[in-house]
């Protein structure tokens, strides 16, 4: 747990319509610096929807979301700005499959970050070696495994130096002999002080390092608190219904 | 149980043409008639053509022509910066071959081996003379590009950049032609003695390469998020490609005086080249925009998340991608652009067609279109075939390992 309580992020009543369907109905969150943010909850609940609007890749529509300080608003350079800060891990990894993974890994620091190709070389081959397969630099994406694949993504996103990692369900395609290999890498990053925010099912994996978790229903957070009290004694019958499903297995 | 490393992996298809025959012909009664039915249509429809080609056909309204088939109307006293741009096309292919393609020896043995064996037919002297020159550049592109390090990458790819602007300034000549003085070998040559398969070359590649970017820029508006750029592609595209080239060419060749001031007149050759590059842009814009709708939209947003602008997303992370998709249409749009330069003989120009049709009018040679148009249809196919084949190579060297 963080004891400096900086706020890093600050989403105050987000709201977001697909033509008439409400996506977001109100959402508010406040995540300090280095903090692991757990968002779970049914499919179409709008938790992958609500931190790709931290991203902007969703626009919200009313509401104020701050990133480190930055609004996001319709200015570009803001935008860019809360990106380079921010990493993103998707669900279906969207690696660039015409690049090694070395090219993967440097394209943003060199042209985002104007860093040499060395220093960015360097940088990733030190990343490589933090996911665990620096052998892998020089080969093409489409000849990773899953779990391989998804493991560049994240040291992808992280040479970019981001102050906040995002995680758009970052095990859901994975095979299940490969979900903890990515879990692992997460488990790392998340002890060495990032701050997360993870779309995720994988109680197991909140329960170890989240500080906060957040229940999404319907467009709505039904309930968050520390992970303890939400496994334990979570106030809504949703919550309770949704948990009980999906830890009867 | 038996030991996994003593299974043998399972003998492996013996080749012979017999083999082939009986695996792929004769393998099943049924597939035996076939067979026998198709050889025989076969022959039946090739018998007459073939019979007429070895024997009635008259081919020396074809040996006879062959310069005009070929350069037209082109000055012979100048005919010879033809051949030195030509070599350089011929030593740039024999580099690029052995840098990038080495391990095709049989697109390298035609391409080389062509001027050798062009030489042992009868052409006159000076003609064999430049033949064993190309089969020089040929072999000496080669070799060089054989033995080079790799780093001579870049100096061919520039050499490929210049290629087209040299080629152009051969053909037309540095110094222009003055009255009663007797013209050098570097005088300039009209356009409108340029002509044949030289003509037709032109027309290809400079439409191909010029509307390529053209049509980038095309696609690209028509996605555009300004009203004003996407209104303009659109209609741009709508337009052209509700309309036959023939129109275009026409309209280029009647019209196009009609908006200039008094006076000012476009070469005639250029106005051919500017209305085929106007309307293969439109078509190439098409297709690039089909390829780039192929990319999954997580291409972009995993480009947009690491804080790529839309620019950069574009040009490192969609075009490379989509491009590599569409090689097969862009191929096939090249050769039909290469088919279509056939039109320009009807406004007037003469190319390989518009040639065939003086040709024929010679006193002569009156009668024989069947030899004519057979010889031209040839060329056409044996060049539309070269870039089909440059094409499959280019689709396999670049599809490797990356999917």
């Amino acid at each position: 747990m963080n004891d400096t309580n900086q706020i890093i992020i600050s989403a105050r009543d987000v709201h977001k319509w697909y033509g008439n369907f409400h996506a977001l109905k109100g959402i508010n969150m406040e995540v300090n610096k280095g903090e692991v943010i757990v968002i779970f909850g049914p499919s179409g609940s709008g938790k992958s929807t609500f931190i790709r609007t931290i991203n902007r890749l969703e626009e919200h529509q009313r509401g104020e979301i701050l990133v480190d300080g930055i609004e996001l608003s319709h200015d570009v350079r803001n935008i860019e700005a809360v990106r380079t800060e921010t990493g993103m891990v998707f669900q279906q990894f969207n690696l660039f499959p015409h690049l090694t993974v070395m090219q993967n890994i440097t394209l943003a620091p060199i042209q985002v970050r104007n860093w040499s190709k060395k220093q960015a070389e360097e940088t990733a081959m030190q990343l490589l070696g933090r996911v665990g397969i620096p052998d892998q630099a020089h080969k093409f994406p489409g000849q990773l495994s899953g779990g391989q694949q998804q493991r560049v993504a994240i040291a992808r996103a992280l040479a970019m130096q981001p102050k906040i990692m995002l995680f758009d369900e970052p095990t859901s395609a994975l095979d299940p002999e490969m979900i903890k290999e990515v879990l692992d890498v997460m488990v790392e990053l998340a002890q060495s002080g990032m701050t997360m925010l993870v779309v995720t099912h994988e109680m197991g994996f909140a329960r170890a390092v989240a500080d906060r978790m957040f229940f999404f229903d319907q467009g709505q957070i039904v309930e968050g608190g520390k992970p303890d009290d939400v496994f334990n004694n979570p106030k809504e019958d949703r919550t309770k219904l949704f948990l009980s499903q999906i830890l009867s297995h | 149980m038996q030991n996994p490393q003593t299974v043998l992996p399972p003998i492996t298809e013996r080749s012979g043409i017999l083999r082939w025959l009986r695996h792929n012909l004769f393998n099943t009664w049924s597939d035996a008639i076939l067979t026998v039915i198709a050889a025989s249509l076969i022959y039946w429809l090739t018998k007459n053509l073939l019979t007429w080609a070895v024997t009635t056909a008259e081919w020396d309204v074809v040996v006879a022509n062959l310069r005009l088939f070929m350069i037209g109307q082109f000055p012979l006293e100048q005919a010879g910066r033809l051949w030195v741009a030509l070599a350089f096309l011929v030593f740039l292919t024999g580099n690029s071959l052995a840098i990038w393609d080495r391990k095709s020896y049989i697109a390298a043995f035609l391409i080389l081996g062509l001027p050798v064996f062009l030489i042992f037919l009868p052409f006159a002297p000076q003609t064999r003379i430049w033949l064993g020159v190309m089969a020089a550049a040929g072999i000496l592109g080669w070799g060089l590009g054989y033995t080079a390090p790799q780093s001579v990458k870049r100096s061919v790819a520039i050499g490929w950049l210049i290629a087209l602007p040299v080629f152009i300034l051969l053909t037309r000549g540095f110094t222009p032609a003055v009255a009663d003085v007797p013209n050098t070998p570097i005088t300039i040559v009209p356009t409108n003695l340029w002509g044949g398969l030289l003509l037709t070359f032109l027309l290809t590649v400079v439409a191909n390469i010029f509307s390529f970017p053209l049509g980038l820029l095309l696609a690209l508006g028509r996605r555009s998020e300004l009203p004003i750029i996407r209104w303009f592609s659109v209609g741009y595209i709508e337009l052209v490609r509700g309309v036959p080239l023939i129109t275009i060419l026409f309209m280029a060749q009647l019209m196009l005086p009609l908006f200039l001031p008094n006076g000012q007149d476009i070469d005639r050759v250029l106005r051919a080249m500017v209305g085929m590059t106007l309307f293969s842009a439109a078509y190439l814009a098409e297709n690039v925009r089909g390829g780039l709708q192929a990319i999954p939209k997580g291409q972009f947003e995993a480009a947009h998340a690491l804080g790529l602008s839309s620019a950069k997303t574009m040009y490192f992370i969609i075009l490379p991608q989509a491009l590599r998709l569409i090689i097969p249409i862009l191929v096939g749009q090249f050769i039909s652009m290469f088919k279509d330069t056939a039109l320009v003989a009807i406004v007037g120009l003469f190319d390989l067609l518009g040639i065939a049709r003086t040709v024929l009018s010679q006193p002569e040679f009156i009668g024989l279109h069947r030899e004519v148009y057979a010889f031209v249809s040839l060329f056409y196919w044996g060049l539309s075939y070269v870039m089909s084949y440059i094409s499959q190579r280019l689709e396999t060297s670049l599809g490797l390992g990356t999917r």
